[in-house]
């Protein structure tokens, strides 16, 4: 199995290491995380001094700065929830469509879920968290399956590029859909325009607990499919060959990510090349064994997120800049990156 | 050479027919372009009889008609004319010189990087008028040759090029969306017009940018018709019969970037006229001659009917981006379907 996973991808066998490194590295992340984690609790618009911090995780919410503490828990919890789920789903879709460029922004899976939401509260009234995250995860469905068969038409199957195309050309046209579908409702508008940016801030344990039963069997699918993806990275005439029934494992593999993606936009909003950046980076530091790089996917997800959350509250204060906007700066030059290190046929 | 004459003959004729043609079909469209403005000016949300539209247009005062017809509908009209020429125009050229209909500025960052600049110069810097269209062009020119430049690897490859300007065009929306958010009064209006693109509030004044403009530009443009037409046929064979190939494709970027960005500067990002107007005007022509002017009427006509029907034929009122917008969204999909099993051009 390692020999034949050797030969098949050279290029990572340099960064594969041995467990132990690799342990080492996952504690090094969680030690990371949970720095992350306090920062996110310490830093914000308003400065607390450090009373007050342990007073709120006490539960306190005499002083303002108590208060504030208070909001920023529940955005915290949130912003680790979504990363971890975002950069477990990409992970997922880049091993399931065999694809570098592969993320839930980028093959419109975001934005399906966004428009699916955006079409249910604006034409049919919906506003319980439960239909919100159905019809979130619908929408993730069909985009998904809609931009898998779109992508693989013509010669050569899925090729990367081709994916990438037509998922980003399907989530530019979800995208004006949305806002022509939001527009006519201006008592609405403005909530959903913010809301379709991406962010986590004004997380309230009320919105997050609804969606935690779709993330943990989210969660709980996707790492279960770590060795499947492992048997479909071989190409798949060797999976089948090794007994995997291919198709049966992409549909499970895929339900994982279409949990975790449409469960998460239905409360932060769209939030696009998280999803890509963090495998990758993965990737490099642990090699590519998916029994590895999922749940480290998820961690560094979570980091990633979380650092991106804390930075937009940095740069811009008092302000602050949702986090949609702040993963978008940073994960499309990566994007771009990726796209010129592919070698391409003209369409 | 006697020989050859029935064939030189058949040729000539071939051609005049095809001129004739494209003639008929240019003088067809400016008909339908004409009788959009007509109806615009004269059926709004109350009718005023085209002589009064005609006497107001020569300078006549009527009162109340005047200022319905002055003051609200014309300046509505020209700018959707001139802002729906310079998007399809300069929509089209980008999608001929790198020959895909994928490869339009609305889609590959251009739009987005003038829209940016723009929402900047207004919100952040508090400026008006012509210095926001200058902007505009400069953060549009920067951005195509960003695009191109990261998309340069061993040659073009039209996949990679319009990958990376998705990308590019992902970071500039983000920047959008910032601004925005945190204008210090946010109004919806606003905003809508920088997310899709509106002639709302439009008046005769914005009308001298986008017209210099188009007749700047768009005039060198038309100019280089030929030369244009020689790079659909690959860089190589352009380059055997006499054109230019690095300079012509610089010109045509910078005429292209020219237009669009002015026009996004206005009227913000019309949501797909550029994208649209190229391929819908192939389908006209169906080959008879040349693309340029047939798009550049195809975007007013777009621009024109969709305003026309986001303010009057819609239940509520829509920013003709909108209706541009869900127009241009199926055909997006299509295009994508179309362009992966065959390999397609416009």
């Amino acid at each position: 199995m390692t020999g034949i996973h050797e030969t098949s991808d050279r290029r990572w066998v340099s960064a594969a290491r041995s467990n132990r490194v690799r342990s080492l590295w996952f504690a090094g992340l969680i030690v990371v995380l949970a720095l992350l984690l306090a920062l996110s609790v310490t830093i914000g618009t308003r400065n607390v001094d450090w009373s007050d911090i342990s007073a709120a995780l006490g539960g306190m919410q005499d002083t303002i700065g108590q208060a504030a503490i208070a909001l920023r828990i529940p955005r915290t919890v949130l912003a680790l929830l979504a990363g971890a789920s975002l950069g477990l789903a990409g992970a997922i879709m880049q091993g399931v469509t065999r694809n570098p460029l592969a993320d839930p922004g980028i093959l419109g899976v975001n934005m399906g879920a966004s428009l699916a939401v955006v079409t249910g509260v604006a034409w049919f009234g919906m506003s319980s968290a439960h239909a919100y995250i159905w019809t979130a995860i619908a929408g993730a469905g069909c985009t998904a399956v809609f931009v898998y068969t779109i992508g693989s038409l013509g010669r050569g199957g899925a090729t990367p590029l081709k994916l990438a195309l037509a998922g980003a050309a399907t989530s530019i046209a979800l995208a004006s859909l949305a806002i022509a579908v939001v527009l006519p409702r201006g008592d609405i508008a403005g909530g959903i325009q913010s809301w379709q940016i991406g962010g986590v801030g004004g997380a309230t344990y009320g919105r997050i607990v609804p969606v935690m039963p779709f993330l943990a069997a989210g969660f709980a699918i996707s790492l279960l499919s770590a060795r499947k993806l492992n048997s479909l990275a071989l190409g798949d005439e060797l999976a089948a060959g090794l007994g995997e029934r291919v198709a049966v494992a992409r549909a499970i593999a895929s339900l994982g990510a279409i949990l975790l993606c449409g469960a998460t936009t239905a409360v932060c909003g769209p939030i696009s090349f998280l999803g890509l950046v963090v495998p990758h980076l993965c990737r490099t530091l642990i090699g590519v064994d998916y029994r590895w790089l999922l749940p480290f996917s998820a961690v560094g997800g979570a980091g990633l997120l979380l650092g991106a959350d804390i930075l937009g509250r940095i740069v811009a204060r008092p302000g602050e800049i949702d986090v949609g906007i702040v993963t978008a700066l940073i994960g499309a030059p990566f994007f771009i990156w990726i796209v010129r290190r592919q070698r391409v046929r003209e369409l | 050479m006697t020989e050859l004459a029935p064939t030189v003959d058949l040729i000539i004729n071939s051609r005049r027919r095809r001129a004739g043609r494209h003639a008929v079909l240019l003088a067809l469209l400016i008909a339908v372009v004409l009788a959009l403005f007509g109806i615009t000016l004269s059926v709004g949300q109350s009718f005023t009889p085209p002589v009064e539209v005609i006497r107001v247009l020569i300078g006549q005062d009527l009162p109340g008609t005047s200022f319905t017809v002055a003051q609200l509908r014309l300046p509505r009209a020209v700018l959707s004319i001139l802002a729906g020429m310079c998007f399809g125009l300069g929509g089209v050229a980008f999608q001929v010189m790198l020959r895909n209909p994928l490869a339009s500025p609305d889609i590959i960052g251009i739009t987005s990087g003038a829209g940016a600049a723009a929402v900047f110069a207004i919100v952040v810097l508090s400026m008006t008028g012509p210095m926001v269209s200058i902007l505009a062009v400069a953060a549009g020119l920067c951005v195509a040759v960003l695009v191109y430049g990261l998309s340069f690897r061993n040659g073009i490859a039209g996949t990679r090029l319009i990958l990376v300007g998705i990308g590019m065009s992902a970071m500039l929306q983000s920047v959008i969306a910032y601004i925005l958010s945190s204008a210090p009064a946010w109004s919806l209006q606003e905003a809508m017009r920088w997310l899709t693109g509106s002639v709302n509030g439009a008046q005769l004044s914005q009308a001298l940018p986008l017209f210099l403009a188009l007749v700047l530009f768009g005039g060198l443009l038309l100019s280089r018709t030929r030369d244009l037409e020689a790079l659909q046929l690959g860089d190589d064979t352009a380059a055997a019969l006499g054109v230019r190939v690095a300079t012509t494709r610089m010109l045509i970027i910078v005429c292209a970037v020219g237009m669009i960005a002015t026009a996004t500067a206005v009227t913000g990002p019309i949501a797909f006229v550029a994208f649209l107007a190229g391929p819908i005007a192939a389908r006209i022509v169906r080959g008879n001659g040349s693309l340029l002017l047939p798009s550049a009427l195809v975007g007013a006509i777009l621009v024109l009917a969709g305003d026309y029907v986001g303010q009057l034929l819609l239940p509520s009122r829509y920013p003709v981006g909108v209706v541009t917008g869900a127009l241009g969204a199926p055909y997006l999909i299509f295009l994508i379907v179309r362009v992966n099993r065959t390999g397609g051009s416009l």
